[in-house]
């Protein structure tokens, strides 16, 4: 049980931390500079949340465990985000969607872990929730922007949901930790989160004119390890220092 | 306003407590910031709870480590927790905190629906902090930290932080 439990709060904590990654490396680069900070911003809440996580997390494994080992001394085949948060800074629009349909899973997951039969999960969420409201409301604005902007906008904002949409799939595909966090009322019930998903989706897309592409990818196992070949590359940079000077201190 | 629950009975720590603020805002005093939750005094050991405003707050360690060197200056065995729930809300800065603020050259949040209507839908609702006109406008959701937006004056055009309301 306790160890569904920590595998559970890594999914939340890895899918936090490795799109507040790929935000960070935007840092200096964001298309002007009041949305360079907004991004930076927008990853530095998921890192702050992604703290509260492994904290907890380091409490529930015990022994040497800290923060810092769970985030930077894990295997590859260890981290549990999904495929979407790893998809790359590809252009603004891909930026913009991807945080988009994971701020949209993102939001209605937190209202319910608001209410979780764990303290501490209850605690975080309602914590971060607040902070996942803004982010919402950013990366909505912006998928309106672009999709109703010129032609140009809306075309690149389409190709971006070509690509990123297939990945949703994952999102509400439960695992056996997922169903079991789900019965015991510490988790979320995913067909409740998708419901919310697909309504604010939806209403952003059709209110620009954006279409949602059919095809579904069906092969994706982030939550069970199995990552994309992004991934091995943005490990080596996250865990560069931790590998190279073990234990070091900032 | 929801005024500041944390009753401190031994009056030098909480001559301590006022003095430290955040490094971001250094006008603030964190007793008006409202994150300080909780003191226990027990003999010489103290206890000291602590919330952040954002989860990112990078002045979060800055502040407990800021607390612990005040307090144990003071003789005492500081021990610095941080708790999460209850989450912060803007509620819980205080009236001297707002002024402080707005001296300082940041808007105070506004009360909730005010503050949806000027972030969400463009009113003209936030007051300069430089001449006091509410004929100003958002430039940027997020501004030079998460917790606020920039807003720009059309009358003085004064460009100026605006503390989000938080809840
Ligand atoms: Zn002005």
């Amino acid at each position: 049980m306790k160890d569904q439990l920590y595998e559970y709060i890594l999914m939340l904590g890895d899918n936090a931390m490795i799109l507040g990654h790929r935000l960070s490396e935007l840092c200096g680069h964001g298309p002007n500079l009041e949305t360079d900070i907004a991004l930076t911003n927008i990853s530095l809440d998921l890192y702050g949340q992604v703290r509260s996580y492994f904290q907890y997390a380091a409490e529930l494994k015990g022994g040497d465990a800290t923060e810092d080992s769970i985030a930077f001394l894990r295997e590859e085949r260890e981290y549990r985000n999904v495929l979407l948060v790893e998809q790359a800074n590809t252009d603004f629009a891909y930026v913009i969607g991807r945080q988009f349909l994971f701020d949209a899973f993102h939001l209605p997951l937190l209202e319910q872990l608001c209410n979780s039969a764990d303290t501490q999960i209850q605690a975080i969420a309602q914590k971060s929730i607040k902070e996942i409201r803004y982010h919402h409301r950013f990366s909505s604005e912006w998928v309106k922007r672009l999709g109703g902007g010129t032609a140009e906008s809306h075309t690149r904002m389409q190709e971006a949901l070509n690509h990123l949409y297939p990945y949703t799939k994952e999102l509400f595909t439960e695992t056996e930790i997922e169903a079991a966090m789900r019965d015991n009322g510490k988790g979320a019930d995913l067909a409740l989160v998708k419901a919310a998903f697909d309504a604010s989706v939806e209403s952003v897309c059709n209110a620009v004119g954006l279409t949602l592409p059919e095809q579904m990818r069906n092969y994706d196992k982030g939550k069970y390890g199995i990552h994309s070949e992004h991934m091995g590359f943005m490990l080596s940079q996250l865990q560069y220092m931790q590998r190279a000077y073990p234990n070091m201190q900032w | 306003m929801v005024e500041n629950a944390v009753h401190i009975e031994n009056e030098k720590v909480r001559k301590a407590l006022f003095e430290l603020s955040d490094p971001e805002i250094p006008v603030l005093s964190i007793m008006d910031m409202g994150i300080i939750r909780g003191v226990e005094i027990n003999g010489d050991k103290i206890n000291i709870k602590l919330t952040p405003t954002y989860s990112g707050c990078p002045a979060m360690d800055t502040i407990a480590t800021d607390i612990k060197l005040a307090l144990d200056n003071l003789g005492f065995i500081t021990d610095v927790d941080l708790v999460l729930s209850p989450a912060w809300s803007t509620d819980w800065i205080t009236e001297r905190g707002r002024q402080k603020l707005e001296e300082y050259g940041i808007a105070a949040p506004l009360e909730e629906s005010m503050d949806k209507r000027a972030l969400l839908h463009g009113e003209r609702l936030v007051k300069c902090t430089r001449c006091g006109s509410t004929n100003t406008k958002m430039i940027s959701q997020f501004g030079s930290t998460a917790c606020k937006a920039l807003f720009q004056c059309d009358d003085c055009l004064e460009p100026f932080d605006y503390f989000k309301c938080l809840k």
